[in-house]
């Protein structure tokens, strides 16, 4: 067996950081078109499509996004399906994802006046015209800063698929660890690579807080 | 073949998931209370003139809060043991799941203490409270208050989190529910139970919280 060269080490833990960043995209799309929907499911007029809505978020928020992942890894075994870790990993991120930012729209949404619909009502648009034109731009603006921020929370999130055996940053640090015994300079990496993607994306969220919530 | 749900292995081996709740809410309270005593620590730091440590606090909650949670437990259970002292799995759960939470009251409380008018300060100074008094009395009580919901729902997530130190072996829920699934191979019925006991957890917790808040902040109707 060789030893490896701390050069070595980071180049292959930069190297993993690809499907943490690839799984982080996946999930960040697929978690918000399915978060859009449960947003105009919460806010709609409709009393029972609401409460399914609300009920589905209250559920993914109150339990552990690890468990997300092991349900979604072996549990998901039960249909009679082979599922990979990478898919299970997907699903598991996308219903934490929508789930958060179903909420995080929903406040937006709720944040904008009840003026502008009644005035959007009384210019005698359709209900989608209401929310497509008047209300939902408007809230776009309120809701980018905690959208960006919430993209740091995935990619943290996305170290968990390593516990099904998906091998991504965290994993691969751990693989690493296991090979050449120098676990204080592996995860110390590790955490500054994690640092480095999630670090920037704070500020920036910051910063749009700032500017766009006047 | 459709798929028979069997739902008897939780009963079977209820102790054992009873044992693991009780380690998990050990280390979530563990871990809150000495959290909140680094937050408060690390708040005044934040908020205080002196620029040094202004900046430890700052680092320290900006680098908690940039990396994933997974990573500072390993980095703690065998980077900081491979150094020096020798953590054991439970130790430096509690140490990883305080350390995290620590960071996250600093930003919470920080924004409650600077919510806090400065005139009120000087009021109780010039009423002849000495400074410790003025600290804990005007600024820290009120303050406390004020972020409660934003404080709880943290520790809600403090709780959620202790989940991943069943990836250093430490034999909480969710660590019984793994170990569970290897011996019995019921994956959906034993996760799925784990997940409802979350909850279950999780909404005791958001009741608890809201009755003390009532009996801890009954002052605050005279702010």
């Amino acid at each position: 067996m060789r030893d490896f060269t701390n050069l070595e080490i980071l180049f292959a833990l930069l190297w993993a950081t690809r499907w943490t960043l690839l799984l982080s995209a996946i999930a960040f799309t697929c978690g918000g078109l399915v978060g859009f929907l449960l947003l105009l499911m919460r806010i709609s007029p409709f009393q029972p499509v609401k409460y399914i809505s609300w009920f589905y978020s209250e559920i993914i928020q109150g339990t552990p996004l690890l468990i997300q992942f092991l349900l979604a890894f072996f549990g998901l075994s039960i249909l009679g399906i082979e599922i990979s870790p990478w898919s299970s990993a997907v699903i598991a991120l996308t219903t934490f994802t929508s789930a958060f930012l179903g909420d995080i729209w929903r406040g937006s949404v709720e944040a904008i006046p009840k003026g502008q619909w009644e005035a959007a009502k009384a210019l005698s648009l359709p209900y989608f015209q209401q929310l497509g034109l008047v209300i939902l731009p408007q809230a776009l603006r309120l809701a980018i800063a905690p959208t960006v921020g919430f993209l740091a929370q995935v990619i943290k999130g996305t170290s968990l698929a390593s516990a099904i055996g998906f091998v991504e940053l965290a994993r691969s640090a751990t693989n690493i660890t296991n090979v050449t015994f120098e676990p204080f300079f592996v995860y110390l990496v590790t955490a500054i690579i994690y640092f480095g993607l999630c670090f920037p994306i704070s500020v920036l969220s910051r910063k749009l807080e700032k500017t766009l919530a006047h | 073949m459709a798929y028979r749900f069997q739902f008897q292995v939780i009963w079977d081996n209820w102790p054992l998931l009873a044992e693991g709740v009780w380690l998990t809410i050990q280390l979530s309270a563990l871990a809150t209370l000495m959290g909140l005593a680094v937050g408060i620590l690390g708040a005044l730091c934040r908020t205080s003139g002196n620029r040094l440590l202004r900046a430890i606090a700052t680092a320290y909650v900006e680098a908690i809060r940039n990396t994933p949670f997974l990573v500072q437990l390993l980095f703690i259970f065998f980077g900081i043991s491979s150094l020096g002292p020798r953590l054991g799995s439970e130790q430096a759960a509690l140490l990883a799941l305080t350390v995290n939470f620590g960071a996250y009251a600093v930003e919470i409380i920080r924004a409650g203490i600077q919510a806090i008018d400065k005139s009120q300060i000087e009021a109780g100074l010039s009423l002849g409270f000495k400074p410790l008094q003025v600290f804990r009395h005007i600024v820290l009580k009120p303050a406390i208050a004020s972020i409660y919901p934003a404080l709880t729902s943290q520790m809600v997530l403090l709780m959620l989190l202790s989940s991943i130190v069943s990836q250093i072996s430490a034999e909480e829920l969710t660590f019984v529910g793994n170990f569970l699934r290897s011996r019995t191979f019921r994956d959906f019925e034993i996760y799925f139970a784990i997940a409802l006991i979350y909850i279950g957890l999780a909404l005791s917790f958001k009741l608890l919280a809201h009755l003390l808040h009532k009996r801890l902040f009954r002052f605050t109707q005279y702010l």
